[in-house]
């Protein structure tokens, strides 16, 4: 694995992303699947038609119909509504574990480029350990062993990719304490934690930032797979990777509980990964050159 | 070369017991008495002692860790808590339809990547490429257990044209069919990465000098992409391939347990119904073996690809 030595221009993250939208149209598609999926999440409760949790063994294992436009599953519950309140489980931990991978993940980072030395090597060689595991095997083993919960989810996978942001952070972080302004920060008589925050951190906002939303991506695709496997948020509280463990059961009669859940994944992780391609693209010096080519 | 491949072997050992501290570190995450979580907090307190001894989970921390690593060197990996075989056997017995599977993807994945990726770079900015792009995005963005679901649906459950259920055979067409639907659903994920891959690298060798040199001298079409191009945007292609091959293990657990077809994902969900600890970490060290493996094997590749490539 290389090292990205040379420090990218400190665009602003609104400043790329506004750069991105005008240039590739299709991130407008990304962007407003993701804001239609906030809007779901957030206004949950008025949108959906029918209470997500409540079972009603009358109508159990539906077809899509008029009331039910999704069908319901083996407890009666209406499959859109409880899609529509899986939208905030997903979000939420995407968005929670992504932040903590975010911000211990480049304060490691920082630091390791800061301190160098043996300390460097250390960090830097666990960062690479963890970067050579797989996603998926790593949030499995700590989800296993600390036990299914909602708190334990985000953390499993707040581990996994705190790799990542500790390379990007530590990249620049070597070339910058070098600099100038850093030195007369020094000699200013300015603590090393105050360098690193107020001198160094705002030079690498932005890569972090789009890495975060290339993470996010990854992050609700773990979040579902654990959640398959059972080691997810417990039912009954409706999430896709749970409705879909939920629905495989009964595959051979009921499609539509499966195929409504993963389209709702597949929709959403294919609009972050579109939109944080695009923010790659505007931000990426070398990416750009070729984009202008 | 040899001088190359002997540091890079030795540049193994170090990741190897990086990762196996990690393991060791992750199993001991349990919260409270592991013994209590195996035997339930119904066992008495003569099989909690008796557990806690067998899994030398009595002895300190530092103690502990020692021993893990000087039986992991030697070979032993544990013993699974809930069928009393060793870890080794239980790999052993579903290996070849883990590495079966991986290997028919990894195949897929390059017979229809690399020609997509190449075609995408070719006609760049037209639709091919605009499809190709969209095509890959759409492949990187599936759990490897949703596709398998929508494959298992489609072919499977409506056209009837593959089995359901993956079952042991020993008819060498219906092993075939059986392989089928769990190859396509990793291998379209393998062709999306592939592609990518191939364009992107395909696009900065296009750019070269010394293609512009061969265009001038009258070399085009098929020759130009194949003998002259092409070699070269493999080299980053053959990395990214390697580096994949973690994912590719990830999605192949999913794979497995959708089509309940044996290898090491069933294996791992077993293990975690059963809360068997032991068989747990013994897994992750043999996945842990295998990335490495596949990574050192990955850098040796590029060596010999890439006569350039040195250790300083």
């Amino acid at each position: 694995m290389t090292d990205t030595a040379t420090p990218p221009p400190a665009t602003r993250p609104s400043m790329a992303l506004l750069v991105t939208l005008q240039r590739n149209r299709l991130s407008w598609i990304g962007l407003a699947l993701i804001a239609a999926i906030v809007v779901m999440a957030v206004f949950a409760p008025l949108l959906a038609p029918h209470d997500p949790i409540k079972q009603n063994i009358i109508h159990r294992l539906e077809p899509p119909s008029a009331e039910f436009l999704l069908g319901t599953d083996s407890y009666g519950r209406d499959v859109l509504s409880r899609i529509i309140y899986g939208a905030r489980i997903s979000l939420m931990i995407g968005f929670v574990a992504v932040a903590i991978a975010m911000v211990v993940g480049s304060t490691i980072g920082i630091l390791a480029g800061y301190i160098g030395g043996l300390f460097d090597q250390i960090v830097m060689g666990v960062v690479d350990v963890m970067l050579a595991f797989p996603t998926l095997l790593l949030g499995l083993m700590i989800a296993a062993m600390l036990g299914a919960s909602l708190e334990n989810l985000i953390i499993a996978i707040a581990v996994t990719e705190m790799a990542p942001f500790a390379r990007v952070a530590r990249a620049p972080t070597i070339g910058l304490k070098e600099r100038e302004f850093v030195a007369a920060g020094r000699v200013l008589g300015f603590g090393p934690l105050r360098i690193m925050g107020v001198h160094i951190l705002p030079n690498m906002v932005s890569d972090v930032v789009v890495l975060g939303s290339l993470w996010m991506a990854s992050a609700i695709r773990t979040e579902a797979s654990l959640s398959f496997i059972g080691l997810g948020v417990q039912p009954p509280t409706p999430t896709w990777g749970g409705m879909i463990r939920e629905g495989f059961e009964n595959i051979l009669t009921a499609w539509w509980l499966v195929v409504f859940p993963s389209l709702a994944i597949l929709l959403t992780v294919l609009a972050l990964n579109i939109l944080g391609d695009a923010l790659r693209d505007a931000i990426d010096p070398k990416l750009r050159s070729e984009n202008a080519a | 070369m040899i001088r190359y491949s002997v540091k890079r072997l030795l540049l193994a050992v170090p990741t190897l017991l990086a990762m196996l501290t990690v393991i060791f570190v992750l199993a001991r995450l349990v919260p409270g008495d592991p013994a209590i979580a195996i035997l339930g907090d119904q066992a008495t307190q003569e099989s909690l002692q008796a557990l806690r001894q067998q899994l030398g989970l009595d002895r300190p921390l530092h103690e502990q860790y020692v021993a893990f690593l000087g039986e992991v060197l030697t070979g032993d990996l544990g013993r699974s808590m809930t069928s009393g075989r060793t870890v080794l056997e239980e790999v052993w017995q579903v290996l070849p339809y883990t590495l079966e599977l991986t290997a028919a993807a990894l195949l897929i994945g390059v017979l229809f990547g690399l020609p997509l990726g190449t075609w995408a770079a070719l006609r760049r900015n037209a639709w091919p490429d605009y499809a190709g792009r969209l095509i890959s995005l759409t492949g990187l963005s599936f759990p490897g257990f949703v596709s398998a679901i929508l494959l298992l649906l489609a072919f499977a459950v409506q056209l009837r044209w593959l089995p359901v259920m993956s079952t042991a055979t020993s008819d060498p067409v219906d092993h075939l069919r059986n392989l089928a639907l769990p190859a396509l659903n990793l291998g379209i994920i393998m062709t999306a990465y592939i592609t990518r891959v191939t364009r992107s690298s395909m696009l900065s060798v296009l750019g070269e000098d010394y293609i512009r040199t061969a265009r001038a001298k009258g070399v085009r079409g098929g020759r130009l992409v194949l003998r002259h191009a092409l070699r070269n945007a493999l080299i980053p292609v053959v990395t990214v391939v390697g580096l994949y091959f973690g994912t590719l293990i990830g999605n192949s657990v999913l794979t497995e347990i959708v089509f309940t077809r044996p290898g090491l994902g069933k294996l791992i969900l077993g293990a975690l119904t059963s809360r068997d600890y032991a068989l747990l970490q013994g897994l992750m060290v043999v996945f842990a073996a295998f990335i490495i493996l596949v990574n050192t094997l990955t850098d040796l590749a590029y060596g010999l690809i890439d006569p350039r490539v040195t250790y300083d």
